[in-house]
């Protein structure tokens, strides 16, 4: 099943590219696509994180990724490089995780 | 508008700013598409009164390209060995981690397919949010299409290529010839360096022991959150992230893992369309420059 959805995201996003490369410029220049285009990234990883962060199973769970997830928050308001917030939530998340 | 912004792990960060809808059909729009025009005669983001400084002599933008190429390659490869890391992590196999980096190639794609399956969701649910995600490398087909020019063979695998970090680089070069070069050298190396970074670390997380005792599973959460922020510098991207967020978490206790946040692209989908066209109020000059390419700390 994994490499089913491996190879069928694969093959989606490929043709996304090559879409772009391909299809009339008046198409993607429409205003709908460019404001889908502009606000469905936004609500994609919004909608990850909460779902990672926030959930256990089909359950609500606020938990040591939350506090990891705030601590991320904070890095990126010091405009931490990617990494380190990164490293700063699952350091935080370990660290909580190990005391409780 | 901000169209893709990408947070490098040098701490830079790579913006792209294509033209919003308010400004699509203007002057600017149609003269910066115009591949007759030559670049170096384009109109730039310098107020008036600051005339362009002259192109450099090619083996010193070549020089100079390269080396940029060069630089993201290899912060992405570091960027691919946390991707690698966190894709076993959520049960992917190290030839499935390797599949995604060499046929999807696109970061954040990657990154949800892995946090869907990890958080056991089904598998064609992490597909279908990695389309969805990959779907703005299309609008940066739309920018790069005129400038590299290619058929047929070349065509398929310039597609491939197409990804946020060689948009970024190709755009806003002086001459089209350094911009056709950034779109190769940086697509070329990011490729080879992104597959490797992700080899490595699907490699060094199976020596790493539970991956929940390190805090593994929230690596992915705070790489989505690093993506994220760079786009919510404006009053819409927050109404679509709480929206989409609220609706997933309502819908993730009586719908099947990794649905949830497809009907939060839906809802944010909808908002988009109903939104009114227009963005409010003027912004600063550089916000208006599209296809300005800038580094900012």
């Amino acid at each position: 099943m994994i490499w089913y959805a491996v190879i069928a995201a694969s093959v989606g996003c490929y043709l996304f590219k090559l879409a772009g490369l391909s299809v009339p410029e008046r198409v993607l220049r429409d205003d709908r696509t460019r404001r889908i285009a502009a606000l469905l990234p936004v609500g994609l990883l919004s909608a990850l994180i909460a779902t990672q962060t926030f959930t256990t199973g089909h359950h609500i769970a606020l938990d040591a990724r939350a506090a990891g997830l705030g601590a991320a928050v904070i890095a990126l308001l010091f405009r931490a490089p990617f990494l380190v917030v990164v490293a700063v939530a699952v350091t935080t998340t370990a660290l909580l995780r190990l005391l409780g | 508008m901000t169209f893709s912004d990408k947070p490098t792990f040098t701490g830079k960060r790579v913006v792209l700013r294509p033209a919003g809808p308010e400004h699509a059909d203007g002057p600017w729009e149609r003269k910066s598409n115009d591949p007759k025009v030559p670049r170096s005669a384009r109109p730039s983001s310098d107020p008036p009164g600051h005339p362009a400084p002259a192109a450099p002599e090619w083996p010193a933008a070549r020089a100079s390209v390269l080396r940029d190429a060069a630089g993201i390659a290899l912060t992405s490869g570091a960027y691919a060995v946390s991707c690698g890391a966190i894709c076993t992590a959520a049960g992917l196999t190290i030839l499935q981690t390797l599949a995604l980096s060499l046929l999807m190639f696109t970061g954040a794609s990657q990154f949800a397919i892995a946090g869907v399956i990890g958080s056991g969701g089904n598998p064609l649910a992490g597909a279908a949010v990695a389309v969805l995600l990959g779907s703005r490398n299309a609008l940066y087909g739309l920018r790069l299409a005129s400038l590299l020019n290619v058929r047929g063979a070349r065509k398929a695998l310039a597609a491939q290529l197409v990804i946020d970090e060689s948009t970024a680089m190709a755009v806003g070069r002086d001459t089209e010839r350094a911009g056709r070069l950034g779109f190769w050298a940086t697509g070329v190396g990011i490729y080879a360096l992104w597959s490797l970074g992700n080899l490595l670390g699907a490699l060094g997380a199976q020596v790493l022991p539970d991956p929940e005792v390190l805090g593994m599973d929230v690596a992915a959460p705070a790489a989505f959150l690093a993506l994220l922020a760079p786009r919510m510098r404006a009053g819409r991207p927050w109404v679509a992230a709480l929206l989409a967020a609220a609706t997933a978490l309502l819908a993730a206790p009586v719908l099947p893992a990794g649905v949830p946040v497809l009907l939060a692209a839906l809802v944010v989908g909808v908002l988009a369309l109903l939104l009114p066209s227009k963005a409010t109020g003027p912004r600063p000059a550089p916000e208006n420059a599209p296809d300005s390419v800038e580094e900012a700390s």
